[in-house]
């Protein structure tokens, strides 16, 4: 009977401490506008989702929890709102258009952390925002591109006119033009993020236009394969996409959101978690690139070069002098362009063949 | 380079066209299955799948035919044999197909696909200008060519097509007349659901040799809207199909020549263009109504 009676005792202690330990564990919850199964911009937040869970000890100390294909809307609040309530103790929403959402909800849940990706308000101290600067990578791209290229001329598939991607074109040229002043890139206009066939089929109408490069700032590995079957050079986008194209690809940008994803939960693990607006590079280790494959060793050198002076700073893309594509100046010699300005750029440099969508 | 661009514009159509000849047997025998991009997004993670485990796109090919069909019976069993909505049971196919595949394609991510090549006829391929235009593009290609006319023939030419479109236009009349309404209908709902599997075969196959979660972008719905806009007429799909390709690939083409007309104005020039040309060619009111199955949509509940 005692021995029983102690077993119980046990039993129910253990119960009880397993209760503690699972309301110590810190629950990290994340937001996706796009399926996990994407190859692109969402598989690459959860990645680093998951990267995070790893590097802060697994299962045991950090619960995972995320949501799918989240519409950007008024469906994003109430699902923003249904983690805040189900405990998460930190809610990353990874797509500019959660921007409003976010900052709603976390003004009524004062003690769970927010961190928005890609947005600029904070309204309420516990909402951060989090950036890459991908454009960074593309002028690497755009040198390794102009080294490459016959034709002088690279093929570049856009999805739609905001900043983001017009700085992406830029860079991409001024990368292109600091190898040959007269490169010239042309642009299609996919106006979707995801469409496999389409991004395919724009890839397949550059290439008949002449251009021997691709580039993309579209989400699916289609491009790659097209360029891989035509026999030309292309770079991948948001994840390593060599698989698609081994004899293709010259280089691709990773996203890499885990170390950000691990230091941040680490700081709400310690109880250090403080609002940052953190718009990180390759200086941060947010802008990776895949390994330079497909090009001789004096391209190589040329990109590793660049993608060192700008991680260490003594190199910005956007460095005067550069003249806009109307022939205006935009920033004289020397000058260096604001994070303001790049925001919310709506113009494009000397040397894109093509009219910026207003 | 032309005859290139011809060739990219038959790889865009292809999918749109084999979509929507099944749809329109289908709303030809009366029942609207709004399921089409379900059953093809399902067609495109199996024929994937069972390429890349078995090295044969062939197989690959088969097993998007097969699991087009039989996810098209869960529709059937639904709407005929329970007699629930169509309309929602279509969109419910939809949604169902999206997830589904989604799960069963988690592992198939990020994986290089298996690719079903083009022909080549020694001779023949070689021609100058035409030649890989008719003899050298991918067999389903030519297989959807045949079927646009096969399908038009057999609705219109044979007795079987009569009896299916009798079905579509007045059940009851068909069923006081002895046709096995239900029947039929079963196996109708089972053709598109296999044209719309050989379909989403010919996206992870073909086109874009990979998979990727919903990777049928919308391609279902436009078929949809082709089978109406071509007013149940299969020539009119081919039509409808090739066009529609044709625009979406110039668009493309306008852009990378820099002629400086909005991208977001070519980008919708596709659906404008095409739908404006469909209801041009059906302007003939009577015409339409004669080719519209009277019963679409409508329930059946035979009086045993």
């Amino acid at each position: 009977m005692k021995t029983k009676l102690l077993t119980m005792a046990a039993a129910a202690a253990a119960i009880a401490f397993g209760t503690m330990a699972a309301e110590a564990k810190t629950k990290a919850c994340f937001i996706y506008v796009g399926p996990i199964g994407d190859f692109g911009w969402s598989y690459q937040h959860h990645q680093g989702a998951l990267e995070a869970q790893e590097a802060l000890g697994g299962e045991e100390q950090v619960e995972l929890a995320y949501l799918e294909s989240v519409p950007e809307g008024a469906d994003a609040e109430r699902a923003i709102e249904r983690f805040a309530r189900s405990g998460c103790n930190i809610i990353f929403t990874t797509s500019f258009g959660y921007m409003d959402a976010t900052n709603a909800v976390a003004k009524k849940f004062p003690d769970v952390k927010f961190e928005h990706a890609t947005g600029f308000k904070r309204e309420s101290p516990n909402v951060s925002t989090y950036n890459s600067k991908f454009h960074e990578g593309r002028y690497v791209q755009g040198i390794i591109a102009a080294k490459m290229s016959k034709a002088g001329v690279a093929g570049y598939i856009a999805s739609f006119p905001i900043p983001e991607v017009v700085m992406g074109i830029n860079a991409f040229l001024l990368g292109a033009q600091s190898v040959n002043p007269d490169f010239k890139v042309k642009v299609v206009w996919a106006n979707t993020w995801f469409d496999p066939g389409k991004e395919a089929d724009a890839a397949k109408a550059l290439i008949d236009q002449g251009v021997d490069i691709i580039t993309q700032h579209t989400d699916s590995t289609a491009p790659m394969q097209v360029a891989a079957e035509r026999g030309i050079k292309a770079f991948g986008q948001a994840s390593d996409m060599i698989k698609f194209g081994p004899e293709t690809q010259l280089t691709s940008i990773v996203d890499d959101w885990g170390p950000y994803y691990t230091k941040r939960i680490k700081a709400v693990i310690d109880g250090n978690w403080e609002q940052v607006d953190i718009w990180g590079g390759m200086h941060d280790g947010h802008v990776v690139m895949a390994p330079y494959t497909n090009m001789p060793d004096d391209v190589k050198a040329a990109a590793e070069e660049a993608q060192a002076k700008i991680t260490s700073g003594e190199l910005n893309p956007f460095t005067g002098p550069i003249t806009k594509q109307d022939g205006s100046e935009w920033l004289k010699d020397g000058e260096v362009a604001e994070d303001g300005v790049l925001l919310g750029l709506n113009f494009y440099v000397e040397g894109v063949d093509d009219k910026l969508p207003q | 380079m032309f005859e290139q661009i011809i060739i990219t514009i038959a790889t865009a159509a292809t999918p749109l066209l084999i979509a929507a000849l099944g749809e329109l047997v289908v709303e030809r025998s009366g029942v609207l299955n709004l399921g089409v991009e379900g059953m093809m997004v399902m067609g495109a993670v199996s024929g994937f799948a069972v390429a890349l485990t078995t090295g044969s796109p062939w197989l690959g090919v088969l097993a998007a035919i097969i699991v087009g069909a039989l996810f098209s019976l869960l529709f059937g069993f639904l709407t005929l044999t329970l007699v629930t909505n169509q309309v929602a049971t279509g969109l419910a196919l939809t949604l169902l197909g999206i997830g589904l595949s989604g799960m069963i394609g988690e592992s198939f991510v990020g994986q290089p696909g298996v690719k079903l090549g083009q022909i080549y006829i020694p001779g023949l391929t070689d021609i100058p200008l035409v030649g890989r235009l008719f003899f050298g593009q991918d067999p389903i290609f030519y297989l959807s060519i045949l079927l646009t006319f096969a399908v038009a023939w057999f609705l219109f030419r044979t007795r079987a097509g009569l009896t299916l479109r009798s079905v579509g236009d007045n059940h009851t009349s068909a069923h006081a007349l002895g046709i096995n309404v239900i029947g039929i209908r079963y196996l109708a709902v089972m053709f598109g659901g296999a044209c719309a599997g050989l379909a989403g075969g010919f996206l992870s196959l073909v086109y874009t040799p990979q998979w990727i979660e919903n990777m049928s972008a919308g391609r279902g719905w436009i078929a949809l809207a082709l089978v109406v806009f071509a007013s149940w007429r299969p020539l009119r799909v081919l039509a409808g199909a090739y066009l529609f390709g044709a625009v979406s690939i110039g668009q493309l083409h306008a852009q990378a020549l820099g002629i400086g007309i909005p991208s977001q104005l070519l980008s919708s020039l596709p659906y404008l263009a095409t739908i404006v040309v469909l209801v041009l060619i059906s302007r003939n009111r009577r015409l339409t109504l004669i080719n519209t199955p009277a019963s679409l949509g409508r329930p059946f509940v035979p009086d045993r």
